[in-house]
């Protein structure tokens, strides 16, 4: 890899936002999600390439305090059938199923009866999975709960996609051992100012540029 | 070489195409006026149960031991081997998911006496591929099946092409290849393309309702919200998606097929038009 991209990784680093900030918002998504369907949990799954895993990361309602950085195989459950299908699917009586991941549910204490689940889909791929568990049992699943839950898995495939670059530029930081700090320091710095400031501190930059012959 | 012949109304699925029509060949495939006045639902389905008619369920695989599914006519995986040849062997895992399983047990319910077999493009884990959908859809139109229901599509853009060669080629064979389309505002193929019937979901109870989506690209809505459909293990779920809108219009697409064995795929296509709820040869 060139010095460019690395460079160019390392002012992302500083100026898109922090992983945190966009665990954040998956966890308003799953919140708003759970609430707006009335269920009882609500999560997101977000598929490890490397490891072939399906990690938990965000979760509301139960399992909330167990489930955050679990993972189980991609190749399981419900929410590996959507991921590998990248299709959404709404099964009742999911304790009868035997593609759901029963292991998973039943060290939360939690096995549902009722699972929406839709891929978050991203270009060509398919980042991971949103799950809605357990509707109210008295209400019959209709197309615009499935539109819905297609909307919000929208909106958390948007947040995914920017958690893993902030994670990627990120990492391509940590691995340049500290030299390509001050670039994010310097890229956060200037994003930060206001007005003149920030007039200021561009022109400074550009200044910079053309000294170092760019 | 006489190419009219290959116009003719029996011709069958083994015809080759003509690309013209001499002039005096104009009476040689005068077809039999055996259409009514007006095309009711009666007329195309009233009393058909699919009987002779092969329907093929590309997708997981299919439980046979499910009282809701029963004797399947076949069932094969399909692999890609090392030299990215495709292998359809006989399949000894059953379904790996239930998915296939719901399908073919919605086209059981509705079109009792068709011959349903499986092809089975997923392995264990859910670990398929491109190569492996292609390769099941190939295999599959060349067994000369009358319905293909596939309810399952592809993101994967560099297959786009292929996929539409074949669903032209399942078009031009008399092979009607019935396509889930996507739930999600999504590209994928083929249920795109305008040679497949693509299917939506509609939430009305009547599995035999199904309605003409004036606007295209999914052309038909058949039933797809809270259908009871065989699961593994011997199970009843309830399920909802275009996954299961699919074989609803598969069945139906049978059950025509079956009354009026003669038709083609843009002749069903027709047929399904007029037939529709919400167009009024439903009533």
């Amino acid at each position: 890899m060139t010095d460019k991209p690395d460079l160019r990784a390392a002012v992302a680093a500083g100026v898109v936002g922090s992983e945190e900030s966009f665990r954040s918002l998956l966890a308003a998504i799953v919140e708003v999600a759970r609430s707006i369907f009335g269920a009882k949990a609500s999560s997101i799954l977000l598929l490890d390439d490397e490891t072939n895993e399906l990690v938990f990361e965000a979760v509301v309602g139960e399992g909330e305090d167990s489930l955050l950085g679990t993972s189980f195989p991609a190749g399981t459950g419900i929410a590996g059938w959507v991921l590998a299908t990248r299709t959404p699917l709404v099964i009742e009586d999911v304790r009868d199923d035997p593609r759901f991941a029963r292991d998973v549910a039943e060290d939360t204490g939690y096995v549902p009866k009722g699972l929406m689940a839709a891929p978050l889909l991203h270009e060509e791929g398919a980042l991971g999975v949103l799950s809605v568990l357990d509707r109210p049992e008295q209400t019959l699943f209709s197309l615009q709960e499935m539109e819905l839950l297609g909307l919000f898995a929208n909106q958390a495939a948007i947040a995914v996609d920017l958690l893993l670059k902030a994670r990627k530029a990120q990492g391509i930081l940590t691995a340049g051992g500290g030299d390509l700090e001050v670039v994010a320091r310097l890229a956060t710095a200037v994003d930060a100012l206001e007005d003149e400031q920030r007039e200021a501190g561009l022109k400074l930059l550009n200044h910079l540029a053309r000294t170092l012959g760019s | 070489m006489d190419d009219v012949t290959v116009h003719s109304w029996d011709a069958g699925k083994a015809a080759l195409p003509a690309w013209s029509l001499p002039k005096d060949a104009v009476d040689r495939i005068a077809l039999p006026a055996q259409w009514p006045e007006q095309v009711t639902r009666e007329w195309a389905l009233g009393g058909a149960t699919g009987k002779a008619i092969r329907v093929c369920i590309l997708d997981s695989g299919v439980d046979d031991t499910h009282p809701a599914v029963g004797e399947l006519e076949s069932a094969v995986a399909i692999s890609v081997g090392e030299n990215e040849e495709v292998i359809a062997e006989e399949d000894t895992e059953g379904d790996v998911s239930g998915h296939g399983t719901a399908c073919a047990g919605i086209v059981r319910r509705l079109a009792p006496e068709s011959q349903i077999s499986s092809v089975r493009v997923l392995g264990p884990g859910f670990t398929g591929s491109g190569n492996v959908l292609l390769g099941g859809l190939r295999y599959a139109i060349e067994q000369g099946f009358d319905v293909i229901n596939m309810s399952l599509s592809t993101t994967k853009k560099p297959f786009a092409g292929i996929l539409h060669e074949l669903a032209d080629n399942a078009y031009f064979k008399r092979t009607v290849l019935v396509a889930s389309a996507h739930n999600m505002p999504v590209e994928s193929y083929p249920w795109r393309f305008s040679s497949v019937i693509s299917v939506g979901s509609h939430e009305e109870p009547d599995p035999l309702d199904y309605f003409y989506n004036p606007s295209p690209p999914v052309e038909f809505f058949g039933r797809g919200v809270n259908v009871e459909v065989p699961w593994l293990g011997g199970r009843i779920l309830t399920v909802s998606g275009n996954s299961f809108a699919t074989p609803h219009m598969s069945s139906i697409c049978a059950l025509i097929l079956s009354k009026h064995p003669e038709l083609t795929p843009f002749q069903l296509k027709s047929v399904l038009y007029l037939t529709a709820t919400n167009v009024g040869g439903g009533k």
